[in-house]
């Protein structure tokens, strides 16, 4: 094998074969894909399928706490697992710059690999495409993601109403802080580790266990926990108020905000979600998610109430002021 | 952060509400932020409301891509279209209209605009790319000033003689001073900025205090510094004097980093500028001192800002001096909005309207 990726190695003929049977069917041995048909065939599936898709661009591919491989499988993963859905499978499309080291793309195969064990995912097919050098950036990575949703829930944002809570699963802005600092052009450094984490199993337990309590979830990638709540509250046509004192966020990506200007509410996130319940199982929820790894600081963030729709916040301060969409921030690809 | 979060306790802050509200009269007492760091903690903490009745907080001149003339972006986007200038500014610039276009547009249809995080990272790209001609968009008041000067120097040590700067600074004491002077205004307290205080040091608004009467503050961007500084107004109205008092005294001085400001001085030298919405201020402006002249953009190209007063519905002028608030103009939140901004005050992050806009409850 080549120790960098070639423009024919996109071409179809022997190099795209060695590419794929002895680096990409190495790491993705599985009984749908290791036959390398033209499609996995999945075999036949009971309940209802939620499907999604979503493409990677982040740059840098590798950054603390994760890459792009393990973003690529989680963030397909939670977006199946916040409409209810547990991942079956994922399929995954690789655009490559021509001149990528070929350990790159291991590293991210082997991430994906490692993601989709933890998520309990089959990668049931893929492409491979290879693109001139100065026309990509290094490696992209588009999925498809299929998924079983538990029986009986589906988002219903109709369904919240004044008294329900806003949960929010952990802190916010990790993982856009942890690229920022990656990118060192910032000449700051602080020890923050990107949240990227599947999150099926977090969340997928709560819904049988609080069966009609959880009302709508979302994850806050991209825009962050601010963007996310604005894009809930106009689906359900409700008010929420958040309280600032109570939204969670690590001391280190605190530090960093404070000196560049952010607010950690804008910042993307890839292992957190909020969810909206009912007021009378929010604190049992708060516990139950506290009890697994990805959901040790969960907490209240803020409640439903009666108005018209949007967003406010009660500031430390005591006041209360609006939370918008922002707009055009003038921030590097993080995802 | 424990240290931080001192400045944002809400016991302390409902504590002091109570004492602005019971120091405050029957009328409103106007006061003016005239910082725009100030305008965007006054709404991020929700403060307005908090003391509506008692206080009525006027948002003042101090954003600098809402007082750069118009002007100024259209000689940026001439500089690049055509003298094939690679630009280099900080991000807020880049949507704030000039008198037909944006740099934001421009850089759509080509023009090429990169975004830095500090002058000194335009030196650096001058070096690395020495065929281009790099102009740094230099946008600031006092606190950016310094860095603006640094990156000169730094260029002049190392003879990079690709880069320049189109300068567009200004300095607030001036502008405090013009609109002390408007009774339309009628300011009856100055909140004064924390980090230009922290370069001019506080005793730069004793003239203010002592000529115009004008109780002046400098406060910290902390939501307890804010209020305690409206407090501190306060109750200087209340004792009937007009004095100078620093509530950010853990950072600001009397005399203010002598460093920074022999750095100005050594690059800078005084001049009258425009200010968009306000018109010329006497002796407001920096501009690059001739013994650097080759580093000054509007000398190397011949192409001079030319300041003329804008003829629009948009007024920001009035916003800018406190005459109207941001939601009294008719465009406010209808053909002006971040998205679309009509004035620089919707553009800036640290622009009154946008602050309105985006923390005001609509």
């Amino acid at each position: 094998m080549h120790d960098k990726i070639l423009l024919s190695h996109g071409e179809g003929g022997k190099r795209t074969r060695d590419l794929i049977a002895k680096v990409i069917a190495r790491y993705f041995d599985n009984p749908v894909l290791s036959p390398l048909f033209d499609s996995g065939l999945l075999g036949r599936i009971e309940g209802e399928i939620a499907f999604t898709t979503d493409g990677y661009v982040v740059t840098p591919p590798f950054f603390p706490g994760g890459d792009i491989g393990r973003l690529a499988v989680c963030g397909t993963v939670n977006d199946l697992a916040v409409c209810g859905a547990r991942a079956v499978a994922i399929s995954c499309g690789l655009i490559l710059e021509e001149g990528l080291p070929t350990e790159i793309l291991e590293r991210a195969l082997a991430a994906m690999r490692d993601a989709a064990r933890e998520a309990g995912v089959t990668i049931a097919c893929g492409d491979t495409k290879v693109v001139e050098r100065g026309k990509g950036d290094g490696i992209f990575i588009t999925t498809a993601g299929l998924g079983v949703a538990v029986d009986g829930w589906r988002p219903a944002p109709p369904e919240i109403r004044p008294g329900d809570r806003i949960v929010l699963t952990g802190t916010m802005g990790d993982h856009q802080v942890a690229v920022l600092i990656a990118r060192q052009n910032l000449a700051i450094s602080a020890p923050v580790l990107s949240d990227v984490a599947p999150l099926s199993d977090l969340l997928l337990p709560l819904l049988p266990r609080f069966a009609g309590k959880v009302r709508f979830m979302r994850d806050p990638t991209r825009g962050g926990v601010g963007v996310t709540l604005n894009e809930m509250a106009s689906a359900a046509n409700a008010r929420f108020v958040l309280d600032e004192g109570r939204l969670p966020v690590r001391e280190s990506v605190r530090g960093v905000c404070e000196i560049l200007g952010f607010d950690p509410l804008y910042l993307a996130n890839e292992g957190k979600a909020v969810l909206i319940v009912a007021g009378d199982a929010a604190e049992a929820i708060v516990a139950a998610l506290r009890e697994h790894p990805y959901g040790r600081e969960a907490a209240i963030v803020g409640e439903v109430r009666e108005g018209g729709a949007g967003v406010r916040m009660r500031t430390l301060a005591g006041g209360v002021r609006a939370v918008d969409y922002p707009v055009g921030d003038q921030l590097p690809r993080i995802c | 952060m424990k240290y931080i979060d001192d400045f944002r306790d809400p016991a302390t802050a409902r504590a002091l509400v109570a004492r602005i509200r019971s120091d405050a009269g029957d009328a409103p007492v106007r006061l003016m932020e005239v910082c725009g760091t100030h305008t965007v903690a006054i709404a991020r903490g929700g403060i307005r409301p908090l003391l509506s009745g008692a206080v009525t907080m006027l948002s003042g001149p101090g954003c600098p891509v809402c007082v750069t003339p118009d002007g100024y972006i259209d000689a940026a986007i001439a500089l690049g279209r055509e003298r094939n200038a690679l630009l280099a500014s900080f991000g807020d610039m880049l949507r704030v209209p000039g008198k037909s276009s944006s740099l934001e547009k421009e850089k759509g249809a080509g023009l090429e605009v990169r975004v830095v995080y500090s002058p000194l990272d335009a030196v650096t790209l001058a070096a690395a790319t020495p065929d281009r001609e790099v102009v740094f968009l230099g946008v600031g008041f006092e606190t950016t000033a310094p860095a603006i000067g640094g990156a000169i120097k730094t260029a002049s040590v190392r003879g990079v003689r690709n880069f320049s700067v189109l300068a567009s600074v200004r300095t607030i004491p001036e502008a405090m001073g013009v609109l002390a002077a408007d009774p339309e205004v009628r300011i009856e307290g100055f909140l004064c900025p924390a980090h230009v205080s922290v370069v001019i040091g506080t005793d730069a608004y004793r003239p203010i205090a002592r000529r115009y009467g004008i109780p002046c503050v400098v406060a910290g961007f902390e939501p307890l510094d804010i209020l305690m500084g409206i407090s501190m107004l306060l109750r200087q109205k209340k004792v009937g004097v007009a004095r100078v008092e620093n509530e950010y005294s853990r950072v600001a001085t009397p005399a203010g980093n002598r460093k920074a400001q022999d750095l100005i001085r050594d690059v800078f030298a005084p001049c009258d500028t425009g200010w968009r919405g306000i018109g010329v201020i006497p002796g407001s402006g920096l501009r690059i001192a001739d013994r650097y002249a080759s580093f000054d953009a509007e000398k190397k190209f011949g192409h001079p800002v030319v300041y003329a007063p804008s003829v629009s519905a948009c007024r920001c002028g009035d916003v800018l001096k406190g005459k109207i608030l941001p939601v009294d103009c008719p465009l406010f939140g209808k053909a002006c909005v971040p998205e679309e901004p009509y004035g620089p005050c919707m553009v800036s992050s640290e622009g009154s309207c946008a602050a309105y806009y985006r923390y005001g409850a609509r």
